[in-house]
């Protein structure tokens, strides 16, 4: 299973790149293997301020439907413009080209995000 | 968690496990539109030994059979099957099932879902007051489904007996794969074509006829290899059934709904007395007040089992019965339940996802045509 080191994670198994207090977020490789092929990313929630714990989106695979929960507080700047047309990479790359949003911090209180030694122990 | 003869096999291929029906079964292997397209344009093997099976013995299995299922199975010959269902009193279905003539008049064999063996069984024995003599062999039963346009090819290696014109919904009954007494029936739920193969094994892991039925696995994946055979799990089993507008008892069909709106209509034969038949017949000819249709979504969206369905003006007029992104067409379709007036072919639907009515057409089923 693949668990990059530099990269913070939920236990609702999204993982989150920050940069200049901005916030790259998309779901894991374990996620992306327990829904199966992803045929549709949902997200309207561009422009808007959500709080840690929001449902920003909803991720649809062949078989099962999930909620995207925002690991942050913050404003959704951008949607992965690729992801309309090609949702299948969030399976074949979950952490490149499957990002799924951006989103400007509100702070950088980042303290409930887990590390990637501690997202392995979850996932096991 | 109950064990299937394959459950090892399965393990150690690295498939995805979860429990169906009380039985640890794979969902998927590959993945879900890979071994949807394997069975689709080749050939895919499916374990679905969780499934039920009851023999039927005696003269009075037929009337019982008769009695108890919607179509006729006094029809049925030597080495034929059909689909039918049990009807319950209060119009709606106790489980569908296929019923087996292994021989006409004396001993049938009930095939039913795995969900509903229990509930099954008792409703068949309470309607037994001819003493028809009834064994449960479901977990002496083995039964793969071996799928796909080339399925018939590739598994007539394993045997003499002539499946290359196996007529579809018949059987035949002897050695395969150096096993005796193995039903291989032209039967499926996926609409590729292929046989289903019905063997007596053990479901304890060690048991001589669980490793027979190992090897009998094996066999059938060389026999395969050359038409580059998958194992499939039940996702695809899923996406597939739902391409052929086949019913899923569960999610289409349940206690509460009419063989009439289901579009069993078929399968419901009113040339006999059954359970609950002349209030069905009464159904039929005051004309069904809503109907199980196929839709295809227009604007972008997957339609799921429970979502509601409803009109332009937003009226609730229904709800979806199952749905998925269809791997073959590329496209979301689902099945569900409209009042009568939406149900005709071409007329526009919403469906409801996440507080938003997303357009839909009701179109012919089946959804993918060969």
């Amino acid at each position: 299973m693949n668990v990059p080191a530099d990269l913070k994670y939920t236990k609702d198994h999204e993982w989150i790149r920050i940069e200049n207090n901005i916030a790259t977020i998309g779901i894991t490789d374990f996620a992306q293997g327990e829904l199966g092929d992803i045929v549709f990313v949902d997200i309207n929630t561009v422009g808007k301020t959500l709080t840690h714990g929001d449902i920003f989106g909803t991720v649809e695979a062949v078989k099962t439907v999930s909620d995207l929960f925002l690991p942050v507080n913050g404003t959704i700047l951008e949607i992965n413009p690729g992801l309309d047309a090609s949702p299948e990479v969030v399976n074949t790359d979950p952490y490149g080209a499957g990002w799924m949003v951006k989103v400007q911090m509100s702070n950088d209180d980042v303290s409930t995000l887990m590390n990637a030694d501690e997202y392995s122990a979850l996932i096991g | 968690m109950k064990n299937t003869p394959f459950t090892n096999i399965h393990t150690q291929l690295g498939a995805k496990m979860a429990e169906f029906a009380g039985y640890n079964m794979p969902i998927s292997y590959s993945g879900i539109n890979d071994e949807h397209a394997a069975v689709r344009n080749s050939l895919g093997i499916f374990d679905v030994s969780h499934m039920g099976e009851f023999l039927l013995k005696g003269e009075h299995a037929l009337e019982l059979i008769q009695r108890i299922t919607s179509n006729d199975a006094s029809k049925l010959t030597n080495g034929k099957a059909q689909y039918s269902c049990f009807p319950n009193k209060e119009g709606g279905i106790v489980d569908d099932l296929l019923v087996y003539c292994i021989e006409e008049n004396k001993v049938y064999m009930l095939v039913v879902n795995a969900s509903n063996m229990q509930k099954d069984w008792d409703w068949i024995m309470q309607h037994n007051t001819n003493a028809v003599e009834m064994k449960d062999i479901s977990n002496q039963t083995a039964l793969l489904a071996v799928q796909g346009p080339n399925a018939v090819n590739a598994m007539q290696q394993l045997t003499d007996m002539d499946l290359i014109n196996l007529k579809y919904y018949t059987f035949c009954k002897g050695t395969f794969a150096g096993i005796d007494n193995v039903v291989v029936s032209a039967t499926g739920y996926t609409g590729a074509g292929g046989v289903e193969i019905y063997f007596p094994a053990s479901f304890t892991m060690g048991d001589e006829s669980q490793l027979a039925a190992e090897t009998m696995w094996h066999k059938i994946m060389e026999a395969g290899a050359a038409f580059n055979i998958k194992p499939c799990g039940l996702a695809a089993r899923d996406t597939l059934r739902l391409e052929m507008g086949f019913c899923l008892y569960g999610n289409d069909i349940d206690d509460t709904t009419s063989p009439l709106e289901a579009g069993l209509g078929w399968i419901t034969k009113f040339t006999k007395d059954f359970t609950n038949s002349s209030a069905l017949q009464q159904q039929k000819a005051d004309g069904v007040k809503q109907k199980l249709v196929g839709f295809e979504m227009i604007d972008k969206g997957i339609p799921r089992h429970h979502y509601l369905l409803k009109s332009a003006d937003g009226n609730t007029i229904g709800h979806v019965s199952s749905g998925t992104q269809s791997p073959s067409l590329g496209k979301a379709i689902g099945l569900g339940y409209v009042s009568i007036e939406h149900a005709s072919i071409g007329s526009e639907i919403f469906v409801e996802v996440r507080e938003k009515l997303l357009k839909a057409v009701v179109v012919k089923i089946p959804f993918y045509q060969g």
